[in-house]
Order: C-alpha cells, then sequence, then structure tokens
C-alpha cells in the first residue's frame, strides 16, 4: 500500500518542472531573459520575411506568367516592408539592448522591468495581428476592411509596445549606472542602444499619431487620408529610410565596442566615437518631418544650395557617422595588436551591408538619379535588413557567454557570416543595377537589361540568406544546452 | 572577539561617497511626457498641414479664411477656455503636492492629490461637454473626423493623468510620502498634460 510509483513521481516532476520554467519564463522580470524573448521571436519574423524575398524574387523571374493574384502579391509587398522593420530591426535592437545593457551599466535589474516585458508582450500580440491581418487581406491596399483595421490596430499596440520597452531602456542608463560611471563613459554598445532608444522614444510617437488619424479615418470615413491605398502613403515613412536607421544604431555600436577588444587596446579618439554613433541619430530629424528630402541639380546657384541643405542634413549626416565609426575601428584595429575574434566578422561585414543600404538611400534621393519608384529602394532595405541580421549573429556570438555562459563555435560564426554578406550581395545588389524594373510589380514588366538573371539571383540570394537563418537559429538553440562552456570574460573585453 | 572585531573596523577603508539619487520614476515620465509631446504635436502638425491645404473661402467678416471649420459648426468657447484654465489650476494643485510632500505634510499632500484627480474628473467631462455641443459626426468631413482623432487622443492622455493622480493619492492616503520623487513624476506629467492642451487648445479651438 506505502509502495511509491517511481516512475509516475519523476514523470509528474519531470512535467512540473517543464510548467515551472514555461512560467518563469512568461512572467519573468529578468532583462536577459526578457532581452532573449524579444531576440527569439524576432527570428521568426526573419524566416518570415526571407520566405517572401524568395516567393517575389520567384515570381519576377519569369514577368510574363503570374503564380500569385495581385492582391496576394500587395500583401507580399506589405509583409515584406513591415516585417524587415517592425518584426526584424526594431526587436532586435531592443532584445539585445535589454539583455545586455543592464551588464553593461554595472546594474543589477532593468528599470521598469515589467514595463520591457509589457512591451514585450504588445508586440508578440501585435506581430500575431499584424501577420494574421495581412494574410487574411489585409494590410496596406488590402481588400478587407476590417482586416485593414486589425492590421492598423496591430502596428499601433505594437508602437506602444516598443515605446514602453525604449522607456524602459533610456531609464536605467540614466539612472541605474554602477556609482562613478558617468555617461561617457559607459561601453560603446550599451551607447549606441541608449541613442537609438531615444530616437524611437522621439520619432515613433508621430508616427503613432499619424496611425490614429488614419485608423479612425479608415474605420468610420475613408474621406481624407485614401482609405486602404492611402495607408502606404502616410505611414510609409515609418517603415522604410532613414527611419530605418534608428533602429541599426545598436549594430554599429557593435562594432565599435568590438574593434578595440580585438585590438586589446583603448578605443584611440573615444569622444570622437561617440559622436559619430550619435550622428546617426540625426536621422530622426529627416523621419518626424515625413517628408523626403530629395536633392534637385536645377535652377540657380541658390536654389541648388536650398535643395542641397535639408539633402545633406537628413541623408548624408548619418551615413557620415558610419564612417566615422568604422574608420574609427579601422584605426583601432590598425593601433593595437590585433587578433581575430569571431565576432567581430559578421559584425564588420554586417555594418559593412548597412553602410552601401545607407548611401543607396542617399543616391536614390538625388532628383536626376531617377531611382524613385524603382526595385532600388527594395535593395537598400535588403541591405540594411539583412546587415543587421548579420549584427545580430555577430551579437550572439560576443554576448553568447556573458547571457548563458556558453560560446558558439568561431568557424560557425565566422563561416555563416561569410556566407551571409554573400546572400545579402546577391539579394540585393542586382536591384541597384536593375534601376528600370518598377517597384512593387511582379509581372508584365519589361526593360533593356537581363532582368531574367536580375530576379534569379535575387531569388537565390534570399534562399542563401534562408540557409544562413537555419544555420544561425540551429547553432545558436545548440550552443544553450550544448555549446562550450566560457566565462563572461572570454574575449578579453574590459 | 569583540576586540578583534573593533580592530577590522578600525582598519577597513572608508565607504565611498554616497551616490547621487537617481530618481528612476521622474526619468521614466519624463521620457513619457517627450513621448507625448512628440505623439501630440506630430498630430497637430498633420492638423496644420490639412488646414493650411483646405481651400479658401470668404467669412462673415469679408475676409478670406481657409475653408476647414464647416460654416455650420460652432466651437463651444466657454467649455474649451475653461478646460484650458483648468489644466493650469491643475499644474498648480499637482506642485502644492509636491512642496506638501517635502514638508511631510500628509493631510496637504491627500488634499492636494485629491484636487488634482477631481480637475482631471472636470477636464474629462468639459471634454465630452464640447463634443455633445458640437454635436456633429465623425463621418461627416475631413474637419471632423480629424477633430476627433485628435481630441480623442488628448482626452486618452488626461484619463492617463487621472489614473496617475488617483494612484498617487492612494499611496499618500497609505502613509508613503517618503517618495518625493513620485509626486515631482506626477507633476511633471500634468505639466505636459497642460502644455500638450494649451498647445491643443490654442490651434484647434481658438485658430480653428
Amino acid at each position: 500500500m506505502s509502495t511509491v510509483d517511481s516512475t509516475a513521481t519523476a514523470g509528474h516532476a519531470s512535467t512540473s518542472s517543464a510548467l515551472s520554467t514555461v512560467a518563469n519564463w512568461i512572467t519573468t522580470t529578468d532583462h536577459k531573459k526578457i532581452g532573449r524573448l524579444f531576440v527569439g521571436a524576432s527570428a521568426l519574423w526573419m524566416l518570415n520575411i526571407v520566405g517572401v524575398g524568395i516567393a517575389l524574387g520567384i515570381e519576377r523571374i519569369a514577368p510574363d506568367t503570374a503564380i500569385f493574384n495581385s492582391n496576394s502579391v500587395t500583401q507580399l509587398f506589405a509583409m515584406l516592408r513591415t516585417g524587415a522593420t517592425f518584426g526584424v530591426l526594431l526587436p532586435l535592437a531592443l532584445g539585445f539592448g535589454i539583455a545586455v545593457v543592464p551588464t553593461q551599466v554595472g546594474s543589477k535589474s532593468l528599470s521598469f522591468s515589467r514595463l520591457a516585458m509589457f512591451g514585450f508582450y504588445a508586440w508578440l500580440i501585435a506581430s500575431g495581428l499584424v501577420i494574421g491581418s495581412i494574410v487574411a487581406n489585409g494590410g496596406p491596399g488590402g481588400g478587407d476592411p476590417q482586416m485593414v483595421d486589425l492590421y492598423l490596430m496591430g502596428i499601433g499596440v505594437g508602437l506602444v509596445g516598443v515605446i514602453a520597452s525604449s522607456v524602459s531602456l533610456v531609464t536605467t542608463v540614466l539612472t541605474s549606472r554602477h556609482s562613478g560611471l558617468s555617461l561617457l563613459e559607459i561601453p560603446m554598445f550599451s551607447w549606441s542602444v541608449f541613442v537609438s532608444a531615444i530616437s524611437i522614444v522621439l520619432t515613433l510617437p508621430v508616427l503613432l499619431g499619424t496611425l490614429i488619424y488614419v485608423a479612425v479615418d479608415h474605420h468610420y470615413a475613408r474621406l481624407v487620408f485614401g482609405g486602404n491605398e492611402g495607408i502606404d502613403m502616410w505611414l510609409g515613412w515609418g517603415f522604410s529610410q532613414p527611419q530605418t536607421f534608428l533602429f541599426v544604431i545598436p549594430a554599429i555600436g557593435l562594432l565599435a565596442e568590438l574593434a578595440p577588444v580585438a585590438a586589446r587596446i583603448r578605443q584611440p579618439l573615444r569622444g570622437a566615437m561617440l559622436i559619430g554613433v550619435g550622428l546617426v541619430s540625426t536621422a530622426m530629424f529627416g523621419t518626424v518631418t515625413q517628408t523626403s528630402h530629395v536633392f534637385v541639380w536645377g535652377g540657380t546657384l541658390s536654389d541648388k544650395i536650398k535643395s542641397a541643405i535639408p539633402y545633406a542634413w537628413f541623408n548624408l549626416l548619418p551615413v557620415l557617422g558610419v564612417v566615422i565609426v568604422t574608420l574609427l575601428a579601422l584605426l583601432a584595429i590598425q593601433k593595437g595588436t590585433t587578433r581575430l575574434i569571431a565576432p567581430l566578422v559578421p559584425t564588420f561585414l554586417g555594418v559593412g551591408m548597412i553602410v552601401v543600404g545607407m548611401a543607396g538611400n542617399a543616391v536614390q534621393k538625388i532628383e536626376s538619379a531617377k531611382l524613385a519608384g524603382s526595385v532600388f529602394e527594395e535593395a537598400a532595405v535588403t541591405y540594411i535588413a539583412y546587415g543587421a541580421m548579420l549584427c545580430a549573429w555577430g551579437a550572439i556570438s560576443y554576448f553568447g557567454p556573458a547571457l548563458w555562459g556558453r560560446k558558439v563555435s568561431d568557424n560557425a560564426v565566422i563561416g555563416i557570416g561569410a556566407l551571409g554578406m554573400f546572400a545579402t550581395v546577391l539579394a540585393a545588389a542586382p536591384y541597384y543595377f536593375a534601376k528600370d524594373q518598377v517597384a512593387g510589380v511582379v509581372s508584365d514588366f519589361d526593360y533593356s537589361g537581363p532582368q531574367t538573371l536580375f530576379n534569379t539571383v535575387v531569388s537565390a540570394g534570399h534562399v542563401l540568406m534562408a540557409v544562413c537563418l537555419f544555420s544561425a537559429i540551429a547553432l545558436s538553440v545548440k550552443s544553450l544546452s550544448s555549446g562550450e562552456t566560457v566565462s563572461a570574460e572570454v574575449w578579453g573585453d574590459q | 572577539m569583540g576586540r578583534s572585531m573593533s580592530t577590522t573596523t578600525s582598519q577597513a577603508l572608508p565607504s565611498g561617497a554616497r551616490p547621487a539619487p537617481r530618481s528612476s520614476i521622474l526619468v521614466a515620465t519624463s521620457a513619457v511626457a517627450a513621448a507625448g509631446t512628440m505623439l501630440m504635436f506630430g498630430m497637430l502638425a498633420m492638423w496644420l498641414k490639412f488646414r493650411d491645404a483646405s481651400s479658401l473661402r470668404e467669412s462673415a467678416r469679408g475676409k478670406m479664411i481657409h475653408d476647414w471649420l464647416p460654416a455650420d459648426i460652432k466651437i463651444p468657447e466657454v467649455a474649451t477656455n475653461t478646460m484650458a484654465i483648468t489644466m493650469v489650476i491643475a499644474c498648480v494643485m499637482a506642485q502644492w503636492a509636491v512642496y506638501s510632500t517635502r514638508r511631510n505634510d500628509s493631510t496637504h499632500t491627500t488634499m492636494a492629490l485629491a484636487i488634482t484627480s477631481v480637475i482631471g474628473i472636470a477636464a474629462i467631462n468639459a471634454q465630452v461637454a464640447v463634443y455633445l455641443q458640437m454635436n456633429m459626426g465623425l463621418t461627416d468631413g475631413a474637419y471632423q473626423t480629424m477633430f476627433y482623432a485628435i481630441t480623442g487622443t488628448m482626452l486618452a492622455l488626461l484619463v492617463t493623468g487621472f489614473a496617475f493622480s488617483v494612484i498617487t493619492m492612494f499611496r499618500a492616503v497609505a502613509g508613503r510620502l517618503g517618495d518625493s520623487s513620485v509626486m515631482s513624476a506626477h507633476a511633471l506629467y500634468w505639466y505636459f498634460l497642460t502644455a500638450v492642451f494649451v498647445a491643443l487648445w490654442f490651434v484647434v479651438y481658438v485658430q480653428k
């Protein structure tokens, strides 16, 4: 009678332990877990946009045949655009920031960690709403008005969540630093996250305000903002350049942090590095004006200057910031006794891709280049989104030891980083040259040039990126349980 | 044992300087206020853009004006002006709560917060009164749609201010007066609400 069924007890204990782990994760206030939830969930969006990229690429190989109907194509483009920024760039920036910044500034926890967790859940629920609504013919240009409303609501909820998490990050950096650590002395990655979070707090509410107008108008009247067709016109700026520059600032900060670690010296001209990272945030002035600042080479000298100043202010200054950071990183590498550390490779290549994307945006805004309305912009977004994903891979390998005490294999980090850069170039570069191919169209286009080759190469690039992504996710998951156990100081950073 | 302990104590290094106090709630509220300001000013900028883009018509006084506010709609100026004045008074009350907290005066703190809460309700009530007096449909035109969107957002912000006041008041009633930064954050939030409301009042209700 008193015999205990040990198997049943063990099974019960194991179930209880699994439930306890799940409960612990979904109600956590641990900044490392919240950050990892953001990054992990964004991986699903990454797979999503790479899949959409492949589908659109294949559809464009033969412009005279159509696999998808025109409504589906509009929704696929909406998914690509929304996913790259809202689903990938934003959660990556916030996720790594939340996981790492408290540790770097010497704080035991994140300020208002429940606010950050609320932000994650709001973003997660919003992601479900956005994907669901786009699939059900909602989204910009969608044919089902209720689903379009759902899409707008999803974006609104997500924006509130992202802003909430950013407020938590800003407060942590400003109030929870270790005693004696001044703001200018914090690590470069934390500085870049701080700059990015402030930029988010100041720009995304403007997008939210416009969204409220558009959503109210769409739901009730459809008199003012063009109904479903007007969504991209009014809200598109929030999902394209230069707004995306603000979300990749932490990627640039990661390079600034890694270069002196690899070089084993203190960063030369650290003040200039801080300014360089800060300069990228000048993109926020360009975004909140909700206007495309185009350079027109025409008229009198005065006209040219009037056109050149806002163009340079809003489009070139952020690029200058990245160039400063990259040059100073190279200076550190050149001055120090440099060793190759694996995370530097994907990060350096990723920032390189981001620079190409930002430069492309600057070129696109020159009117005489006649690139507006072509696939050129899609290429710039691809460069920036995939570049940020490469940097995220660098961040996982660099911060992994500090976050879960294990390391991803160096060879895998370098290999996937190099392959990822190759995939990015394949997926984006052809559209820098196919300037006669109209954006947002997958069939019935014709222009002189190797259009089949361009679109085939782009598809191949997306497929290769999917392979890299699956490999990176698998290796990251594997490293959580069976990676090489290392100390947090494995990279020898200070 | 006791001797050894006292020796250890005398040899220990003196503790470092106490770090400067940093108020998380005040900084977070500042960030929220900055975000809220960008939200409302962004919406006001859109309002101005649409108003400037509207066609011109001759007013009753013979002047050319933008055909933005429909001729048959009258802004209830008494209610809106009263609302603006009420908001300023809310700031004074919120600042009174900060002053009283610093003097450890729980009675006056609670009273100031209670008045702020009541003023919050009054402001919400005034906004509803404005809606009733204007008596226009949301789908009647571009002006009406945008009017309800921008004032509705302001109303939502007012509700959050009211909730902040009530929570702070309950904290004060429960005796949690030691942390004056919560009171300062509460006051800051009402300054922010007042500033954005005054801007909205000027653009939407005065300039029309």
